[in-house]
């Protein structure tokens, strides 16, 4: 039975495509068979961040509605072939989405694959309802500041209320948080919230902080996931949240102001 | 106030049988190391020790049972009381751990939502402990899951929350609310018009504060009062709320 992951927000803008390509690749390039699937229906992004957009012949809608198998619509990654990416459609809306549908699908590929990462879209209507409807893991997206943690925790709610796992009474979903874009010089300057502060309103197990790069805007534009890109601090970042997740022991790092010209002179801390 | 009203003994002329339902908090076992019971058990009575203080409970041995992990149940009831809690109740047992829970006057609870096990016969509530049915009297409603932002509780009785309460949530009680937990949402208590209900919290960083429909809105409030463990209270018709 494959493990099936969403990444949410609430929030739109927060980064949860780029997450949820990165923790994809990153899973699949650590040797597990991975999905992942664009619950954005009719705002259709995934691909484009993943660098297939020229290769989607079928989509999501297409499988649900039973116009194509899954194996056609399922796209195999040029970087990493345990990775296969399946496209929303950009011609449809949410409604189409079904919860019969997509409870099939995941049934299928979890006979196939180890883990399913589901792209949420924004909001908290039917596309969002549906992408966390079956999961087992939920990676809530924040960014630090208010409102983005306002929303992450509406999404909370709702994770443990109206999940498949809340409506059978199992073991409830397994909530981590990932903060993303963070600044540690604007945290140090008031102008951002702290790691602390947004852990002491969600009170959640944190997997990682992702910072402020140019690098993520770079990969997003080029299509490759910015995990592939192992220079980048962010792309590090990615690294060390899907091998914490996988059970292996890594500091957090990226929380603490980089070291600026004075502060390597005197070594310091 | 309050408590002195809920004290007097209510006297009736002979006796009478009532049927009537209690929210008892269910004590789930899943592992039969008593010395880790223990410890996990006094970690979470530290957390709000007020509430635990002679608070019934029910133990539940099902968990255990299913995956045929022995337990000796006289043990575990032993560290129950020992830390101050009352068990007033047994399920998920076998045969012989319902026959030694009787003998140490606990009445055993069937499980309603699973067939799991085999109650032969249902010697319900044989021996029912007289000194705890007092306490029984309260219809608590406890939550130990954060309540988070969209999300509303009503209790019909007291709430106890031993959580936080997100920024945009609703709670709602027609007894007193107590939240051992940062408060950051909108308490609502005594909302059908009991006066003498109060709101107790940790940590008070209310959205609205509300007792008997009289009401205080986060602006209103005191700055020294905020961030700091109080109880909120009504006289003559007058929010007044007090550090504690």
């Amino acid at each position: 039975m494959a493990r099936i992951i969403v990444v949410t927000s609430g929030k739109g803008g927060v980064g949860k495509t780029t997450t949820s390509a990165a923790i994809a690749m990153g899973l699949a390039k650590k040797g597990h068979k991975t999905a992942v699937i664009d619950f954005d229906v009719g705002l259709r992004n995934l691909d484009l961040i993943m660098g297939c957009e020229r290769r989607v012949v079928y989509d999501f809608i297409n499988v649900i509605n039973g116009e194509a198998s899954l194996n056609q619509a399922l796209i195999k990654d040029k970087n990493c072939n345990l990775l296969y990416i399946l496209a929303a459609s950009q011609t449809r809306d949410k409604d189409a989405l079904s919860q019969e549908g997509v409870g099939k699908v995941l049934e299928d590929l979890s006979k196939d694959f180890k883990y399913i990462v589901c792209d949420s879209p924004a909001g908290i209507e039917r596309g969002a309802h549906l992408a966390m409807y079956f999961a087992d893991d939920a990676f809530v997206v924040t960014n630090p500041e208010v409102s983005s943690v306002r929303d992450s925790d509406r999404m909370l709610g709702i994770l443990s209320s109206k999940s498949r796992r809340a409506e059978q009474n199992k073991e409830p979903i397994k909530e981590y948080l990932l903060l993303t874009r963070y600044s540690p010089e604007r945290v140090k300057l008031g102008e951002m919230l702290s790691v602390d502060d947004v852990q002491e309103i969600l009170s959640l197990h944190l997997l990682g902080v992702i910072p402020e790069s140019k690098s993520v805007l770079n990969a997003s534009n080029s299509g490759i996931p910015v995990i592939l890109d192992e220079k980048s601090d962010a792309g590090q970042a990615y690294a060390d949240i899907v091998a914490r997740y996988l059970g292996e022991n890594k500091p957090h790092r990226f929380i603490d102001d980089k070291k600026g010209f004075f502060g390597k002179l005197f070594g310091g801390k | 106030m309050s408590q002195d009203a809920q004290k007097t003994p209510y006297n009736p002329p002979a006796l009478e049988f009532k049927s009537s339902t209690f929210s008892v908090p269910v004590l789930v076992i899943s592992s039969n190391d008593l010395i880790i019971i223990e410890q996990q058990l006094q970690a979470k009575v530290l957390l709000a020790p007020e509430f635990f203080k002679n608070s019934p409970l029910v133990l539940d041995i099902q968990e255990l049972n299913k995956q045929s992990i022995e337990i000796d149940v006289v043990a575990v009831i032993e560290v129950i009381r020992k830390l101050g809690l009352l068990p007033i109740g047994i399920r998920g047992g076998d045969a012989l751990q319902n026959e030694k829970a009787i003998a140490l006057g606990i009445p055993l609870h069937s499980i309603h939502t699973s067939s799991t096990t085999i109650d032969a016969k249902k010697p319900k509530t044989l021996t029912p402990e007289p000194e705890t049915k007092d306490l029984l009297q309260t219809g608590t409603t406890v939550i130990t899951q954060p309540i988070r932002s969209g999300q509303r509780v009503y209790a019909a009785g007291d709430l106890v929350i031993i959580a936080q309460v997100s920024a945009g949530t609703e709670i709602l009680a027609e007894g007193n609310i107590h939240v051992y937990g940062t408060l950051r949402g909108r308490a609502l208590a005594g909302v059908q018009g009991n006066t003498e209900a109060r709101i107790f919290c940790t940590d008070l960083q209310a959205e609205l504060i509300s007792i008997a429909g009289n009401y205080k809105i986060s602006e209103d409030l005191n700055p020294s009062i905020r961030n700091t463990p109080v109880q909120i209270y009504l006289d003559k018709q007058t929010l007044v709320i007090k550090e504690i």
